[in-house]
C-alpha cells in the first residue's frame, strides 16, 4: 500500500486525563481530547470504584508510575513520568512500547469467511495472501461507520479482525446480525494481550528476540506462527504511529513477561513505555483516523477521505447503496494553525462568515512543533493553501489547509 | 519543596507579595499534573482581574486549563517570556511567574506552604 495512505487505524473514542487529581487544578475545563464525564468531575472516579477493566499489563503500568485514566472501557496510562512530549519523540527517533491489550480480536472461520468479510467490510479481500493485513471500515446501511478494523487473512477460510476496544461488543453483535452462509465468528478479545513496539529502532530490538526469518518483511503483514522470546505469538508489522513497528498479539498470561523482556532487551536502544497521550499525538501527526473523531456512525468513509478503503467496484457491501444514493460534498483535510492557539476537536471552521466545517482532532504536535488539526470541511474549501479560521473557544484563529499526513517518516533507500 | 515564603490557593496558584505588588504563578503540583505545557494565554497590562475568575489559560499537549486569580486587582506586568517558552512553568514553576498585580482590593483565603502540601496530599 502507498505509504502516504498508510494505515489510518484503530483506537477509539475519548481519553480522559483527570482521574481525580487533575480536575481541580484551577478548576479547569479540559476541552479537546480529554473529555471528562461529569461523574468524574464530581469525584466518582476514585480508585477502586471505576467500572473500567484492567488490561493484563495493569500492574506493569503502576510499577512504571503510569498516570492511569479510563479509555475505551479500560483503565490505561495516558502517560508515564517521562511525559507525552518525550514519549512522542522517543517513538519518532528511537523506540517506544505501548500496551494495546484493550484492542479487540474477532476470529472469522468457515467456507464463506471471505464472502462475509467482503459483505461486511468496505475494502476488498479477494486478492490477499496468508498473513496479509488490510485496513477497512465496517458501515451500516446508511453508509455511516460502525467501526474501523485491521483484517488479516490467516488462510483462505479464516480471517482475524481487530476492532476498537470500546466497540467490540457492538461490532460483534452487528456482525452476528449480518453474517451470511457457512461461517462462525468468535470474539476472542479476552484471550489476547497486545503490545506495540514502534519506532525506527523497533527492528533492532526485535532481532534480539526472534529468528529474522520470522519477522514480517512487508508493512501490513503478519506471522501467525511466530516465536518471540520463546513465546508463541502473532507478530504483525503494523502500528498507529507512522513509524516502522510491530504489534505482538500474545496469550494474555504471557503478556506481562513479554512486556518485561521488551523493556530489558530494548535498553540499549533506549526503549521506554509510552501512554495513550503519545499514541494520540503520534497518530494525529501521521494523519491517521480515530473512531469517534474522524469517523462516526453518522459520517461516511467517503466524507472523511477514506475513499481508498472503500471499493465501490465491489459487487456489494453493507452501506454501498447509501453511498451511491447520497453523495456528499465533504472531505477531511489537515489544518496548520498559523495564528496563536491550539485547535482541539469539535471546533468550527470558518471562511469569512461562512461556516465550512468542523475539526475532528487537534493538538500541539511534538515532532512538528506546532498546533495542527484534522477537520471535515466542505470540498470547496479543501484545496491546499486555503486560508480559514478556527473558532477556538470564542476566538477566531487563522489556519491553513495543508497536506495530510503532517508527518511522513524518512524512507531509507533499499 | 514547596517554598515557605509563598502563599497558595486551593486551585494551585502561588502568590508572592512584594510590597503592594502581588505576583502570581502555578505551583509545582499543578505543573506536574498538567504535564508538558506548550501554550500560554496571558492577560494584558492594564487588565482588571478578579479573585476566583480565570485570568489566563495554559495548554498541555492534551488539554487546556484555566488559571484562576487569587486576587482582584490591576495587571501591571505580564511575563511575556512564558509565551515563547511555556516549558519554563514545568522546569521552574516558582520562578515562572504569570502576572504582577497592583491595587489589590480583594484576596482569597490563602494557604501556607505546609497547609498547601496537606491540601495536595488530599487531592
Amino acid at each position: 500500500m502507498d505509504d502516504t495512505l498508510e494505515s489510518i487505524l484503530v483506537c477509539t473514542d475519548e481519553v480522559n486525563l483527570s482521574g481525580k487529581e487533575t480536575e481541580r487544578i484551577g478548576y479547569m475545563l479540559f476541552y479537546a481530547l480529554f473529555y471528562i464525564p461529569k461523574y468524574e468531575l464530581e469525584g466518582g472516579n476514585k480508585k477502586g470504584d471505576t467500572m473500567e477493566k484492567k488490561t493484563v499489563l495493569y500492574e506493569k503500568h503502576l510499577e512504571a508510575n503510569g498516570k492511569m485514566v479510563p479509555f475505551g472501557g479500560y483503565i490505561l496510562p495516558v502517560q508515564y513520568e517521562t511525559g507525552v512530549i518525550k514519549e512522542h519523540m522517543t517513538v519518532r527517533t528511537g523506540v517506544g512500547m505501548f500496551d494495546v491489550s484493550h484492542m479487540g480480536e474477532i476470529v472469522c472461520k468457515g467456507k464463506d469467511a471471505l464472502k462475509n468479510i467482503n459483505h461486511l467490510m468496505t475494502n476488498s479481500y479477494d486478492d490477499m495472501y496468508d498473513g496479509q493485513a488490510r485496513y477497512t471500515v465496517m458501515c451500516n446501511e446508511f453508509g455511516g461507520v460502525v467501526d474501523d478494523f485491521i483484517v488479516y487473512r490467516v488462510n483462505e477460510e479464516e480471517f482475524f479482525l481487530v476492532p476498537n476496544a470500546a466497540n467490540v461488543d457492538k461490532d460483534y453483535a452487528w456482525i452476528l446480525d449480518h453474517q451470511i452462509g457457512d461461517v462462525t465468528f468468535e470474539n476472542v478479545s479476552d484471550k489476547y494481550g497486545q503490545i506495540a513496539l514502534q519506532g525506527p529502532k523497533a527492528k533492532d530490538v526485535m532481532l534480539k528476540l526472534v529468528d529474522p526469518e520470522e519477522i514480517p518483511k512487508k508493512y501490513y503483514s503478519a506471522n501467525f506462527n511466530a516465536t518471540v522470546a520463546g513465546m508463541k505469538c502473532i507478530l504483525s508489522r503494523t502500528g498507529y504511529t507512522g513509524e516502522l513497528g510491530y504489534e505482538i498479539y500474545i496469550d494474555k498470561d504471557n503478556a506481562p513477561k513479554m512486556w518485561d523482556i521488551l523493556l530489558e532487551k530494548g535498553k540499549e536502544e533506549g526503549v521506554i513505555p509510552c501512554g495513550l497521550g503519545a499514541r494520540d499525538t503520534l497518530r494525529l501527526e501521521a494523519g491517521m483516523c480515530l473512531y469517534g473523531h474522524e469517523m462516526t456512525e453518522n459520517v461516511s468513509p467517503l466524507e472523511t477521505a477514506l475513499d481508498i478503503f472503500v471499493k465501490m467496484d465491489k459487487e456489494e457491501f453493507i452501506g454501498k447503496q447509501a453511498m451511491i444514493d447520497t453523495p456528499s460534498n465533504k472531505t477531511r483535510v489537515g489544518l496548520k494553525i498559523t495564528g496563536r492557539g491550539i485547535a482541539r476537536e469539535d471546533m468550527k471552521v470558518y471562511k469569512g462568515d461562512k461556516l465550512v466545517g468542523e475539526t475532528t482532532s487537534g493538538s500541539h504536535l511534538p515532532y512538528m512543533k506546532g498546533a495542527y488539526a484534522m477537520a471535515i470541511v466542505n470540498k470547496d474549501y479543501a484545496e491546499l493553501g486555503t486560508e480559514v479560521e478556527v473558532d477556538i473557544r470564542g476566538k477566531r484563529v487563522a489556519a491553513e489547509v495543508i497536506e495530510l499526513p503532517f508527518y511522513k517518516r524518512p524512507r531509507k533507500k533499499a | 519543596m514547596t517554598p515557605a515564603e509563598l502563599k497558595y490557593s486551593k486551585s494551585h496558584e502561588w502568590v508572592k507579595e512584594e510590597g503592594d505588588v502581588v505576583v502570581i504563578g502555578l505551583t509545582d503540583y499543578a505543573q506536574k499534573e498538567l504535564g508538558d505545557l506548550v501554550f500560554v494565554n496571558l492577560p494584558e497590562e492594564g487588565d482588571e482581574i478578579e479573585a476566583g475568575e480565570a485570568f489566563a489559560d495554559v495548554e498541555s499537549v492534551k488539554a487546556v486549563s484555566d488559571v484562576f486569580s487569587p486576587v482582584t486587582g490591576e495587571v501591571v506586568e505580564v511575563n511575556e517570556e512564558l509565551m515563547d517558552n511555556p516549558a519554563a512553568i514545568n522546569e521552574t514553576p516558582y520562578e515562572a511567574w504569570f502576572v504582577k498585580v497592583k491595587n489589590v482590593t480583594e484576596k482569597e483565603e490563602l494557604l501556607s506552604a505546609e497547609d498547601y502540601d496537606a491540601h495536595c496530599a488530599n487531592e
